[in-house]
């Protein structure tokens, strides 16, 4: 008689050490295959796009801490960016190298989550978690001198910056500077060459370039599959366009890609680090712009290159203090389209570590 | 009045759409152009196979409610040429908002379609999995709509005016009568009371 297997549901979630935050997959099992795959989202839904409509420009950057809160800093200025190309005001000099050296710091930090994090799904237990948190709690010391805040930043503003670096930051962003290609380096050999690691990585969740264009994938899930797009080279923003960095690609579009376009992105957000250190300019940090702009009617979809893709800002005027409609394009959430393709028969520790390499944030899935 | 810095003029894209489709463009302005709402699917189409605009990715799909209409904003781009193309489509039942889905021209509209039936009430003819996103089944409205609770008739929504604002000069966008000068901290007044934790 032949064995006969039953499909059964699996809840993972909706909170779970894989997923920092509440974000809930319904799985059907059948023996150790998937035969399909929901995801339940919301849990932290905080109507954000409503609320902002009833709140001035700047009065709206503090939600965008709220919505990707690994990476403050790139919603900061994307809100910024956003506004000031719908009101016309310009952003001191000085500021835009502070906001490329904020948002380099912040992409830094969250990639060390995001591969942190990853390996944790991989089996490899919070050891390098804890090695990658070490240069991220560095990081975050950094913000808190400079804004008081570590994750919630709210540093950007339109025509600036909030706060102008205490003295004390230099020497220790010098310092960071310093030892971080070092302590990359170190990364590489702890993990690279990790037999496990590769084992539970390579070939696995692979995103063909066509699939990764055609789902609205960007940033490093893009970019693993071997796309070279990146904003800050096909847009330039700030003065991205000054500074002289790759954007690196993998060539299978693996679990494995994946990682190393943030390992290898790591470096490059370095290398911007020391030439946006060296000529940054003096001056002032803000420009001083009126509590409520009343932007003209009209309206302005503005992006910048996050830790995790293009994140984006839509916002309409009529001519009120407030948007009119604002809405807020997160990478996060978009990369998932293909989850369920990609899930649908693998295995369940497969999809764990294909949904840890794609790198979400529930607050910005949820809004 | 905005266009980004990669984003192309809608008048000749419109203008090529328009002899290929006859009919399907309905309006034009320099930032974005309007297409016919039941036929939205054919201009994607059109626009993601045609080698010369080659909008290979739906970067962003997004809604607006207008009162009387809705608005459906897809943020089209090419990678390979590096340009970006606004199309909207003009829901015109307020009432039934219906149109045809973009998921068969691109996968990446699947959540992003689906969040805005969810918020905004507009459904996608066409979409394999139409159900509510960060909302539950039975949530009572759409809480994206100008409407919602009975708010609107009568009322205006939004922030009218800025309480510290400079009322001699309300209309101005760069208020310099606004501008503290003299002595002030290195801050500004945003970051006073913030609910830091």
């Amino acid at each position: 008689m032949p064995a006969s297997t039953e499909p059964y549901v699996l809840n993972i979630g909706p909170q779970h050490p894989s997923t920092h935050g509440v974000f809930r997959l319904r799985v059907v099992m059948d023996g150790e295959v998937i035969r399909d795959l929901d995801m339940i989202v919301g849990y932290l839904h905080r109507s954000m796009e409503k609320l902002a409509e009833e709140r001035t420009y700047t009065q709206n950057i503090p939600f965008t801490d709220r919505a990707d809160y690994l990476a403050a800093m790139s919603s900061n200025l994307g809100l910024a960016l956003a506004a000031e190309r719908l009101t016309g005001v310009a952003p001191t000099e000085r500021s835009q190298y502070l906001r490329v050296i904020f948002a380099e710091l912040q992409r830094i930090a969250s990639h060390a989550m995001a591969n942190g994090t990853l390996i944790s799904d991989a089996g490899a237990w919070q050891t390098p978690l804890l090695y990658m948190f070490r240069e991220r709690e560095k990081i975050l010391d950094l913000f808190e001198m400079t804004c008081g805040a570590r994750l919630t930043t709210n540093y950007m503003r339109i025509g600036g910056v909030s706060f102008d670096p205490p003295p004390e930051f230099w020497p220790a962003l010098a310092e960071l500077v310093a030892e971080l290609p070092e302590r990359i380096d170190e990364y590489f050999e702890l993990l690279t060459d990790n037999e496990i690691f590769l084992g539970r990585t390579r070939n696995v969740g692979i995103i063909s370039p066509e699939d990764a264009i055609n789902g609205s994938l960007t940033g490093p899930a893009l970019r693993g599959s071997g796309v070279p797009w990146d904003l800050r080279k096909a847009e330039p923003y700030c003065v991205y366009d000054r500074f002289d960095f790759d954007i690196p690609v993998g060539t299978v579009g693996d679990v494995y890609d994946r990682f190393m376009v943030r390992m290898e992105e790591t470096k490059q957000s370095v290398r911007i680090l020391q030439q946006a250190m060296a000529e940054i300019p003096s001056g002032p940090h803000k420009n001083d712009v009126a509590l409520a702009l009343r932007p003209e009617p009209g309206e302005i979809y503005s992006r910048v290159e996050s830790p995790r893709g293009e994140i984006g800002f839509y916002l309409v005027s009529d001519g009120t203090p407030a948007p009119y409609r604002f809405h807020l394009r997160a990478p996060s959430m978009i990369n998932l389209s293909l989850l369920r393709e990609m899930g649908v028969g693998s295995s369940l520790p497969n999809a764990v570590v294909t949904l840890g390499s794609l790198d979400i944030v529930v607050g910005e899935i949820d809004r | 009045m905005a266009r980004g810095p990669r984003q192309l003029l809608a008048q000749p894209v419109a203008d090529a759409l328009q002899s290929a489709l006859p009919g399907i463009v309905t309006a034009v302005t320099d930032e974005w152009l309007e297409v016919a709402s039941d036929r939205v699917d054919e201009a994607l189409r059109w626009l993601h196979d045609t080698p010369a605009w080659d909008a290979a990715q739906l970067s962003n799909l997004t809604s607006v409610d207008r009162h009387t209409h809705f608005e459906v904003v897809y943020h089209l781009q090419s990678l390979d040429l590096n340009h970006q193309i606004v199309v909207k489509a003009r829901v015109a039942d307020h009432e039934n908002p219906v149109l045809p889905s973009a998921y068969p021209v691109y996968k990446g509209a699947l959540l992003q379609e689906r969040e805005v039936y969810d918020l905004m009430g507009i459904r996608f003819q066409g979409h394999p999995d139409l159900r509510r996103l960060l909302l539950w089944e039975g949530y009572p409205g759409f809480p994206l709509r100008k409407d919602f609770l009975g708010i609107g008739h009568g009322q205006t929504t939004g922030l009218q005016r800025f309480p510290f604002e400079d009322k001699a000069a309300p209309d101005r966008m760069i208020n310099a009568g606004n501008i503290i000068t003299g002595e002030r901290h290195s801050g500004d007044a945003a970051h006073t009371g913030g609910g830091h934790h």
